[in-house]
């Protein structure tokens, strides 16, 4: 995971609450197989050309660089799907600021390398002002504060562990094989002899090891 | 592959090109990586959570995950299973662990019996439209009491996989004779000395008599008649002798405009009559309703009968050893003559991933476990019910009630 260090950009804002995952990412893409370029649909059903009278906000010129994104109340509500947040940081967004968010939205934006930063209606409201006006923002996760052009830093909250994890770059696996791989060797040798019926043995398993004409016929 | 496989002409490459990528992708993967599979052309195939039972790959006692929300049927047999995202499967490859923290616990008891025409399904919906879609958020579940202990392993499979339906992601059953019965001839079941040694584990995965729950629900089930879903989540449900509800009496304003939409989107108005709302689609399948009971009660129903003129319909089995078992038992022929199509197995009609989807408007009287606007299709309109529901809209053409059908043909 790439590490999240500070992070100097404009803001894109898109002020709209109830935004679920559907929108943010249509089920008729969750069949693609690469994260890279997953971008290209995020938003899909919304997306307009950059020369239309009223275009999405990212397809506007000026905010096709931000890596920030400034949304509404309940961000990324609805079913679990991760492409969510693999299309925002395929198009380079690396922290989405809001009102509320989504849970499972929430989490996994930590999982991928995503600051979600809640914020209350007024500092929200400053935070938007400066992305209508296309104005950088500062966001410091070391200090846990958003600096605007003008007037006080806003301070935020993030748990620990997860802004430990996003400075880092590491992700879940890396955490978990760094703090807790001896535990888990020593609960598996453990289990092996206590429940030794969970460890399927290889003559039944033998048959699902397929010498199978689909090797031959393409899929 | 499940969700993505088409049910009808497998010839390869398949029509899909997306699905087809995917399935050759998966295969690219488990060979590298020396995993065990079965391929879709081996007549174990099928869906995740019909399959893992039937092999014997579900034990009680063990902890099962798998990138989909509905692994909590699996808890039928007193396994702690749950569905996880992407990333998380990544990290149980990489490590076998995954960091969680620990659930509220919620007690189902089921007391009474079981009416005439009235399946498992009807129960969960029952439960679903009492505790709502989030009442078990942040819960396990255990179901418990008379009924359940009474009920065979897969209407508890049926039982436990609409658990996520209610918010929670673990739903379970404490494994007792029934249990066992099933896993005994289960191909990767443990056997001889092991079977003994799990056998004598597996008893005492009992709850304690005094244990403490943080939250309790009791259902008398002999109140409760067949029950359809009219919204756009299950916790929309109503017995098929009702009438769609009003909006207006909400005192919520919230709840108001939830519902008004939600009707909106089904094309139905407050005080329509449920039992007179016409469908085009009707689909018997998913993890929820595909096994070999599940058939036998649809078929059951059609035996003798056509299917409404304009109706669509179709059957897929679970697994491929559900279609094969049907086969032998002649109920393919049954819904055949009734005028159902009989697909192979997969997800097909539950989740709108692959060739079958409803189109736009169109009202499908479904056994699958979600009603969400455009669940089956791009503006598809779902009614969510049993087995044996179904096949009575079919005969119908509209919604109705089961029983009828059923006194008829005792009379
Ligand atoms: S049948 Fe439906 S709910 Fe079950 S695994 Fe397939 S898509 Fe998911």
């Amino acid at each position: 995971m790439r590490k999240f260090e500070t992070l100097v950009s404009i803001a894109a804002p898109y002020n709209e609450s109830d935004v679920d995952t559907d929108a943010i990412f249509p089920a008729r893409f969750l069949l693609l197989l690469n994260r890279a370029g997953l971008g290209k649909h995020l938003f899909n059903d919304l997306r307009t050309p950059p020369n239309a009278k009223d275009p999405f906000v990212l397809d506007r010129p000026d905010f096709k660089q931000a890596q920030i994104l400034v949304v509404g109340e309940r961000f990324g509500i609805g079913s679990s799907r991760e492409h969510a947040v693999w299309a925002m940081s395929d198009v380079g967004i690396r922290c989405v600021i809001a009102r509320s968010f989504g849970d499972i939205f929430r989490a996994n934006c930590f999982k991928n390398g995503v600051l979600p930063i809640a914020l209350d209606t007024a500092q929200h409201m400053r935070v938007l002002a400066a992305a209508n006006r296309g104005k950088p923002l500062t966001v410091d996760l070391e200090t846990k504060l958003i600096k605007l052009s003008a007037g006080s830093d806003i301070a935020f909250d993030v748990p620990d562990q997860q802004r430990r994890a996003l400075m880092l770059g590491q992700d879940e696996i890396g955490a978990i094989l760094d703090e807790d791989a001896d535990t888990i060797a020593a609960f598996e040798a453990q289990q092996k002899q206590i429940m030794p019926w969970l460890s399927v043995s290889p003559e039944p398993l033998s048959s699902f090891y397929p010498t199978h004409p689909s090797k031959d016929a393409e899929p | 592959a499940d969700h993505a496989i088409p049910t009808q002409d497998r010839a390869r490459p398949f029509k899909d090109q997306l699905a087809a990528a995917q399935v050759r992708r998966l295969i690219e993967n488990v060979e590298t990586f020396g995993l065990p599979y079965v391929p879709l052309e081996d007549d174990r195939h099928g869906i995740v959570h019909i399959i893992g039972p039937e092999l014997g790959f579900t034990l009680p006692g063990a902890t099962l995950v798998c990138g989909d929300s509905h692994t909590s049927t699996h808890g039928a047999f007193g396994a702690l299973a749950f569905g996880i995202g992407s990333s998380e499967c990544e990290t149980v490859f990489a490590t076998q662990c995954l960091r969680q923290a620990k659930q509220k616990t919620l007690r189902v008891k089921l007391t009474g019996t079981l009416g005439v025409g009235v399946a498992i399904k009807d129960i969960v919906l029952a439960l679903i439209a009492e505790i709502g879609t989030a009442g078990g958020q942040g819960y396990a579940i255990e179901y418990c009491g008379p009924v359940v202990s009474a009920l065979s392993m897969e209407a508890r499979m049926t039982l436990c996989n609409m658990s996520i339906e209610a918010g929670a992601r673990i739903g379970m059953i404490a494994p007792d004779e029934t249990t066992f019965e099933y896993l005994s001839d289960k191909p990767l079941a443990p056997k001889g000395v092991l079977w003994d040694e799990a056998f004598a584990y597996w008893r005492t995965l009992q709850t304690d008599d005094d244990a403490v729950f943080d939250k309790s629900v009791e259902i008398d089930v002999s109140e409760i008649v067949p029950i359809v879903s009219w919204g756009t989540t299950p916790a929309d449900s109503l017995p098929i002798t009702g009438t769609i509800p009003d909006p207006n009496t909400e005192a919520d304003a919230g709840q108001r405009a939830r519902l008004s939409k939600s009707l909106d989107y089904m094309g139905l108005t407050p005080g329509d009559r449920i039992d007179r709302i016409k469908i085009d689609r009707v689909f018997i399948g998913s993890c929820t309703n595909s096994r070999i009971e599940d058939l036998r009660a649809a078929a059951a129903v059609l035996k003798g009968r056509k299917i409404a003129k304009g109706v669509s319909a179709m059957v897929v089995p679970g697994s491929a050893s559900v279609r094969l078992r049907a086969e032998a038992e002649g109920l393919d022929k049954i819904f055949s003559a009734a005028g159902f199509e009989w697909r192979d197995a997969g997800c097909s009609m539950c989740v709108a991933m692959n060739l079958d989807r409803l189109k736009p408007g169109e009202r499908c009287a479904s056994t699958s476990n979600r009603n969400f606007e455009g669940r089956q299709g791009p503006g598809g309109r779902t009614h969510l019910m049993s087995p044996q529901m179904a096949a009575a809209a079919a005969i119908f053409g509209h919604l109705g009630d089961v029983r009828q059908l059923m006194e008829r043909a005792y009379a």
